[in-house]
């Protein structure tokens, strides 16, 4: 009988670490996959709170969060590959031509 | 009090005509807005005339409401006018005076480009007078007091192209508000003591009031504001600087305003407002004094002055201060006598004045005429007669009422009494001076002039401090009058010689209507009713006849003494002024500067004012306070947005990180509200 | 006690998955520790007993999306990173930021939340129940991420597409302006 607030606690350190990653990071690829780890931390708090409540719905979410992280990651690798073609860089801090 | 249903109508009739002849007069002929004007000045003395026929003293006052005003709560005020024989008196010297001046004008202004404007600002002092003179309530006084001040302002700068005339018309407007500041403050507390500003009311309320012996109560404090604004209006010290100046204007102008009507507004207000003074002693001195201390002032002023309309400005200050010294000690009735009778001789003076002006080419220095008499027979008669009104010489009309006014300071104070004879000798010197110098002698003026040491003498010691008043009036206005050049001087046509007659005429013969008492008589009903018991005049007793007569016997001879004073100095001995002016030395300098009260005035209180303005409201409140902060606000904006600016980098990390922290505030209030 | 024991090895592997993402300078280092995290995420699931979606996680997640990005680390031939001077606001204000957000969230879950105790497989989400849940009061939902997919497909061909590949399919335009931008990112 684990209480439920661990799983939650792991959940929330999984995105933690996620938007740590997507702060401390300088690949542009590193980045998308913090961005998946908090994509996963959230999944994680879905399905915990479906067994608390009794309610499958939970479960049900968890397959739309992973379709949407399925076409973010596909469209945002696209984007990547087009930046890499014209910047020549993966590197996020060099693509900031948007500057004021 | 009966009802009068024509009354509004002698105002209106010369506003329709200043209307008329301000918005339509550009494109008319010089003609037609001859007739509007006169017309309608002229419809304006004929009704006055006709109600004044049907006037009597049974069914005085008359009045009639014409539109209600102010209603605030029970104060309340209405365009209503009211006639009784005071402003009789004055209705009938105004309109009367005033049709004469519009004759005049038309040939001295005929050839001027702004005839139109000038016959429609004469309406419209018309209008603004008669509203002063017919009002029922001091506030309709006071739309009167104001816009003639406005009239003043807008003739005396006539000719607004020119810097001199233009801030004399400021330097008038300016010095009569002062004057109207005290008078606003009267009437403030009058509305808040009495609640009404209308006068059969107001002075119903006023009646049984116990008169202030001790101390500055509220009718003295009342009495003494209203001074005030007389004084600005009608020119006495210390708020008379603007009237020598106002001889900028035309002489039309100065016949009208300063000399026949407007600046007698003040004496014609205190005249109306005698139920305070009588109930306010301390007021009244106060009134006597300045006016008696204005007449030798001004007196000696007029001396040494040699432009001809500046010698008639100071007169008019002079004579105002007898008339001022007349209510201030009760005479009421004598002083509006001496208003009825310096309107005609003063005004006849101006006007004849400006004949001169006009048939010599322009020129207004004394010094610059002489022998004219033989010119200009009819404007010498007409002058002389007036002269001898001024001087006091029996049987005209300036003797009546100056004697009046001379016995009744006597019975108050006999120092008010000397002066004024002091004084009246000094008017018949300085007239007589006039005279000799403009009628007298050779002609000294024009291409023809002759040398300087056959000019009178005043201009040796003095030519060069008078530079200034010669600069002042220079031409008698734009365009010159082409055909009169340089010629030889010539009299006026008989559109300006008329009205002189007049003039004359009643000069001579006004005087008669106040012997025997008669016209102060007349004038019992309004000054005599509301009257103490205390400060009615005395009865005369039998022995006060030969003081009487012994009295005016002084009078007269002071008037001739000084007539012989003036023969000697500019007739028979011509040398003589200028050994005595040298004689004299800085005293003389002072008298010929005006005592240097306008220099004064500019230290003390023209020059700080604009230094201060310039300095600390402009330079330090405007540009700096108010500008300062809008500019700073614009500033402290761009500062602002320049350091936001560099959140947006460009840099997706920055942005994670603002959102992180963002989160990070939104969690801890959550979390802090779910603990509350 | 079984049950603690497992979730707590399982979150040891997350734990250190993630960790070892932040710390690998190599992206194809912090990718397959992802797939170690997703891995015990599935297990964790399976704790919770969601069967259905324990094994969808592992196919999907981990077999298909973890394999695209992988595919595109060695397209890209990404090297190790550098490291430049990035934004200091995220390091200033953004880790303490995240680490104060969740440790407030650490703090509230754990000792004021009123969550029981789940059992071992509290949620039983076997193919059959999730089907019917999908199928019925979530059908909409489905049939609009299939859009999505379809939308993402074509969304992620056109952007990933060569240029050329691109203007051939177009009508002509300017090639000047590619060249250009290639040579302005060369200047930096």
């Amino acid at each position: 009988m684990v209480p439920l607030s661990y799983y939650l606690v792991l959940s929330g350190i999984l995105f933690a670490s996620g938007v740590l990653g997507f702060l401390i990071k300088r690949n542009i690829i590193t980045i998308f996959l913090s961005i998946e780890l908090m994509l996963n931390g959230v999944n994680l708090s879905f399905v915990a709170f479906a067994a608390q409540w009794h309610v499958l719905s939970g479960q049900i979410f968890v397959f739309f969060v992973m379709v949407v992280a399925a076409a973010e990651a596909a469209v945002g690798l696209a984007i990547i590959i087009a930046v890499y073609r014209t910047r020549e860089t993966l590197n996020v801090d060099q693509v900031n031509l948007l500057k004021l | 009090m009966t009802p009068n249903k024509y009354l509004w109508l002698i105002p209106m009739f010369p506003l329709a005509g200043a209307a008329i002849n301000g918005f339509f007069g550009r494109h008319s002929s010089k003609r037609a807005i001859t007739a509007v004007a006169l017309t309608l000045c002229g419809a304006s003395f004929g009704l006055a005339v006709l109600i004044a026929a049907g006037f009597s003293s049974a069914s005085a006052p008359y009045y009639f409401d014409l539109a209600h005003w102010l209603r605030s709560g029970d104060f309340q005020v209405d365009f209503s006018f009211y006639l009784d024989q005071l402003s009789l008196v004055m209705m009938l010297v105004v309109t009367g005076v005033g049709f004469l001046i519009h004759i005049y004008s038309v040939g001295y202004m005929w050839d001027d480009d702004g005839y139109y404007r000038f016959m429609s600002y004469l309406n419209l002092f018309m209008f603004f007078m008669l509203t002063l003179v017919l009002a029922k309530n001091y506030l309709m006084m006071f739309i009167g007091w104001e816009g003639v001040g406005l009239a003043s302002y807008l003739l005396i700068g006539f000719w607004f192209t020119k810097d001199s005339a233009a801030s004399a018309g400021k330097k008038a407007f300016i010095v009569n508000r002062i004057g109207d500041f005290g008078f606003l403050i009267a009437l403030f507390l009058l509305i808040k003591h009495f609640g009404t500003l209308d006068y059969p009311a107001l002075f119903s309320k006023i009646q049984p009031l116990v008169p202030e012996t001790a101390g500055v109560g509220l009718l003295t404090s009342i009495g003494i504001l209203l001074m005030v604004g007389a004084a600005g209006k009608s020119a006495q010290i210390p708020l008379y600087v603007w009237l020598p100046d106002a001889m900028e204007g035309p002489t039309p102008v100065s016949a009208l305003i300063h000399a026949a009507t407007m600046v007698t507004a003040g004496v014609y207000m205190v005249a109306r407002s005698h139920i305070i003074f009588e109930r306010a002693p301390s007021a009244s001195t106060v009134v006597a004094v300045i006016g008696t201390l204005t007449a030798l002032f001004a007196a000696t002023i007029g001396i040494a002055q040699t432009d001809i309309k500046k010698v008639l400005a100071y007169s008019t200050v002079s004579q105002l201060g007898y008339m001022f010294m007349a209510c201030g000690v009760g005479a009421f009735s004598a002083g509006i006598f001496h208003l009825m009778t310096h309107a005609f001789f003063k005004g006849l003076l101006f006007l004849a004045a400006g004949s001169v002006i006009h048939g010599i080419g322009g020129e207004q220095d004394m010094r610059k005429m002489g022998g004219l008499r033989t010119y200009m027979p009819w404007t010498f008669a007409t002058m002389g007669i007036a002269t001898l009104a001024i001087a006091g010489i029996p049987p005209l009309a300036g003797f009546w009422s100056k004697d009046e006014i001379l016995a009744r300071a006597f019975d108050a104070n006999w120092v008010y009494w000397l002066i004024g004879v002091i004084t009246a000798f000094i008017t018949s010197f300085y007239m007589f001076r006039l005279m000799y110098m403009t009628f007298g002698g050779d002609y000294r003026g024009g291409p023809a002039a002759h040398d300087v040491r056959h000019e009178s003498a005043d201009a040796h010691a003095m030519h060069d401090k008078h530079a200034k008043d010669e600069l002042a009036h220079d031409t008698h206005g734009a365009p010159h009058h082409g055909e009169h050049g340089h010629g030889e001087p010539h009299e006026s046509p008989w559109v300006m010689l008329g009205p002189l007659v007049v003039l004359a005429i009643l000069s001579l013969f006004g005087g008669f209507i106040g012997i025997g008492d008669r016209f102060q008589h007349f004038l019992d009903p309004v000054f005599k009713a509301a009257a103490e018991p205390g400060l009615q005049e005395p009865v005369r007793e039998a022995g006060e006849n030969t003081r009487e007569y012994l009295l005016m016997g002084i009078s007269v001879a002071v008037a001739a003494l000084g007539w012989f004073l003036a023969w000697l100095l500019y007739s028979s001995r011509p040398q003589l002024p200028a050994r005595i002016a040298q004689h004299l030395g800085r005293l003389y300098t002072a008298v010929a500067n005006k005592y240097y009260v306008d220099e004064l005035y500019a230290a003390v209180f023209v020059n700080p004012l604009i230094n201060g303005s310039t300095t600390i409201l402009w330079h330090d409140i405007d540009q700096g306070a108010i500008d300062g902060t809008v500019n700073a606000s614009a500033d402290a904006a761009r500062h602002i947005s320049d350091e936001l600016r560099h959140m947006q980098s460009g840099n997706l990390r920055s942005y994670a990180g603002w959102v992180a922290a963002g989160g990070a505030v939104v969690i801890a209030y959550m979390v802090w509200m779910g603990i509350r | 006690m079984l049950h603690l024991i497992l979730f707590l090895l399982f979150g040891a592997f997350c734990l250190a998955g993630a960790v070892n993402l932040l710390a690998q300078s190599h992206p194809i280092n912090s990718a397959l520790s992802l797939i170690v995290v997703m891995a015990s995420l599935a297990g964790e699931y399976l704790l919770l007993g969601a069967e259905f979606v324990a094994i969808i996680q592992v196919i999907v997640y981990a077999g298909a999306i973890m394999v695209l990005f992988i595919f595109v680390i060695m397209m890209l031939n990404a090297g190790r990173e550098e490291v430049t001077r990035g934004s200091r606001i995220a390091i200033l204000l953004g880790v303490p930021g995240v680490i104060t957000g969740s440790l407030l969230v650490g703090w509230v879950l754990l000792f004021h939340a009123n969550t029981v105790s789940v059992p071992i497989g509290a949620e039983h989400g076997g193919p059959t129940q999730i089907a019917r849940l999908l199928f019925h009061e979530f059908l909409l939902p489905f049939e609009v991420t299939s859009v999505l997919i379809l939308i993402a497909i074509m969304g992620a061909v056109v952007l990933a597409s060569k240029p050329e590949a691109v203007a051939k399919s177009h009508p002509p335009q300017p090639p000047k302006e590619v060249p250009e931008l290639v040579g302005a990112g060369k200047e930096h």
